[in-house]
């Protein structure tokens, strides 16, 4: 079954073609890699997806429900969370603050409580220890190095307990063993249930930790298949170096 | 040090602030002084209700000044339509001229916030200048450019031997005004530990990353105006009451609002003790030289003011309370861990960084 469906689905900036007549699906379960060279639309695909973007023309699905066009609060409320490519972290609050952010209460009486109770905080603690940074949690979120803030985005998206995860360049900046890290802790969520959509340029990280790859050049998916099929499709050589 | 001492030494520190703060009028021992105390707090009580929203939230509003004359305004119109004759009522009704402003607000606040940055900032001056301009137009109830005059005080109904009916008038004005400022500053720490708090935090950071994570931005922003609105209108109606009057001019006073923006920046915007300190550095400098320099049209607390905000600018970039509270993290981060210090430095200590940006509640330890 697929969680999320992308049904021809186009968004252009003046003459700039981003998203060209584009259809992908994500199927439930999956770890889903999304490829392709540089302004080939995965970011702007990300932000229709999440309500980041309006559509030009086509439909967004999720589990079944139409959500083209729907607020980024209401889709990431139904259970779909994202990162940025260009991390979007709150960096005057410290790091278990940000881990506050996206987790929800209910009514004024909700809202007027403290930012923290010690369930919540006791979860944002675990959350960050399991990317590693919890040791930073008393620090301005600003402080932290490039890797560190993809880390917490990965991290405070988590506490909402998402259904599907869009992770854009998650490794990118990260340093090498935080990455192998990082892709181990997909796979762990991947096996609780949560399915993923990762775009990456780091070829090895996708190659080896996704079931399926989708290939995007000027706008439109040009190849989809099992990572190895992927490597070995000539239109997608053609892609990368005719670029 | 250890924690439980830290926290004795802020809690006592604290105590010793307010039993000062309650002595005051007794240890300066001259009306003189009190009189510039009652504005200098009027003004820390509108200067941390004004930091609760642009603090908080990033939004500078500089239309607050409209809020502080519907409160003076109201509690006026209040005294003049329901024969309150001078005394202690009027002070009762001081919550009320707040409220009043606070309703105002809502609508206002509302259309304003549908804009974001410099136009948000431009249509809360626009707020001010119509604002001012129905309290000269509505005669029927503001008696245009005249004003309106508050009941004179002829007898407080008490009597304390050996001070005198002028020392004793400027006694309630006093304690109204700090205690005003204690309800604000409650107020204010109670939003900032609060969920509603941290969303308004966030916001300030990343508007619609915060919306994206479900923060209710919308009405956060909007609750958080009103709760300044009504601290404005509050200290309008106080200081009206103790002014004696209202008018057009200086009831709606355009420069209301860069005195509590320059007062915030000064002590630290964002912070809970900041707006406190500002105001009462800058108001007392003010009223202390209109009442030295007597000549030169009382512009000379301009002067002063730019020189002290430019120290400021120059020497504590993010106002006086974050900058020693780096200090003072530095100093205790040496001091006490060390080995935690190393630990961390691959993302930089705490106030390393660079500067200009950072209030983290971590360091309220030293500040508030
Ligand atoms: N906000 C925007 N305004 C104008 N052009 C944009 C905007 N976002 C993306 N684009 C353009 O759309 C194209 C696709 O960009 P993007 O989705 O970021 O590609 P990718 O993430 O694959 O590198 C690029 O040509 C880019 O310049
Ligand atoms: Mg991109």
């Amino acid at each position: 079954m697929n969680v999320l469906e992308v049904a021809n689905v186009s968004k252009s900036y003046g003459g700039i073609v981003a998203l060209n007549g584009c259809s992908l699906n994500v199927a439930e379960g999956q770890i889903a890699g999304l490829i392709g060279p540089n302004g080939s639309g995965k970011t702007t695909l990300f932000n229709v997806m999440t309500g980041y973007e309006k559509v030009d023309g086509g439909t967004v699905t999720f589990a079944g429900r139409p959500i083209t066009n729907a607020k980024p609060d209401t889709i990431f409320g139904m259970g779909v969370g994202r990162t940025f490519q260009l991390t979007r972290i709150f960096p005057r609050l410290t790091v278990i603050e940000n881990m506050h952010v996206a987790v929800q209460r209910q009514g004024m009486l909700g809202l007027l409580s403290r930012w923290s109770s010690s369930g919540e905080h006791q979860r944002a603690l675990e959350l960050l220890d399991f990317v590693g940074i919890s040791r930073l949690k008393s620090l301005p979120a600003g402080n932290l190095s490039y890797g560190q803030k993809k880390l917490l985005e990965f991290a405070f998206i988590l506490i909402a307990n998402p259904k599907v995860i869009l992770l854009d360049e998650p490794a990118g900046g990260v340093n090498p063993a935080m990455i192998n890290v990082l892709a181990g802790r997909i796979r762990e969520l991947n096996r609780q249930g949560i399915t993923f959509l990762v775009v990456e340029h780091n070829m090895e990280f996708v190659m080896n930790l996704c079931h399926h790859v989708t290939v995007m050049h000027r706008g439109t998916p040009i190849a989809a298949g099992r990572p190895a099929e992927v490597r070995q499709n000539p239109a997608v050589l053609e892609a990368y170096l005719g670029d | 040090m250890t924690d439980s001492m830290a926290k004795l030494l802020k809690v006592g520190s604290l105590l010793l602030l307010l039993v000062l703060a309650l002595l005051f009028p007794f240890i300066a021992g001259n009306s003189t002084y009190v009189t510039i105390a009652i504005f200098a707090f009027g003004f820390a009580a509108a200067a941390t209700g004004w930091n609760v929203f642009s603090g908080y939230t990033g939004y500078i509003a500089l239309g607050h000044a409209a809020y502080y004359g519907i409160g003076g305004y109201t509690l006026a119109i209040l005294c003049q339509h329901w024969h309150i004759a001078g005394g202690w009522i009027p002070f009762l009704l001081v919550p009320l001229a707040g409220l009043v402003a606070a309703v105002f607000s809502v609508p206002l606040g509302a259309i304003a916030l549908r804009t974001r940055r410099h136009t948000f900032v431009v249509v809360t001056i626009a707020t001010f200048f119509i604002l001012q301009l129905m309290s000269y137009n509505l005669r029927g109830l503001t008696n245009g450019s005249s004003g309106i005059d508050f009941p004179l005080i002829t007898d407080w109904g008490i009597n304390i031997p050996g001070i005198s009916f002028a020392d004793f008038y400027v006694l309630p004005f006093y304690y109204v005004a700090l205690a005003l400022t204690l309800v604000a500053l409650a107020v204010s720490w109670f939003v900032r530990n609060s969920k509603f708090g941290l969303g308004l935090l966030a916001i300030r950071d990343d508007e619609d990353r915060a919306l994206g994570l479900g923060v209710r931005t919308g009405p956060s922003k909007l609750f958080a105006f009103v709760i300044s609105a009504f601290f404005a209108g509050a200290a309008g109606a106080l200081l009206s009451y103790y002014i004696g009057g209202v008018q057009p001019t200086f009831t709606f006073d355009a420069l209301f609002d860069v005195a509590i923006a320059l007062m915030v920046f000064f002590g630290g915007i964002g912070t809970l003790a900041g707006p406190i300190l500002g105001a009462l550095v800058l108001e007392s400098v003010q009223k202390y030289s209109a009442t030295v320099f007597t000549q030169g049209g009382g512009g000379v607390y301009l002067i002063i003011y730019g020189a002290l905000f430019l120290v400021v600018v120059l020497l504590l970039p993010q106002g006086v309370i974050p900058s020693l509270s780096i200090l003072w993290n530095k100093y205790v981060l040496r001091r006490i861990e060390p080995t935690d210090a190393a630990e961390d430095t691959s993302a930089g200590t705490p106030g390393a960084g660079p500067v200009g940006d950072r209030l983290p509640r971590v360091n309220e330890g030293a500040s508030a």
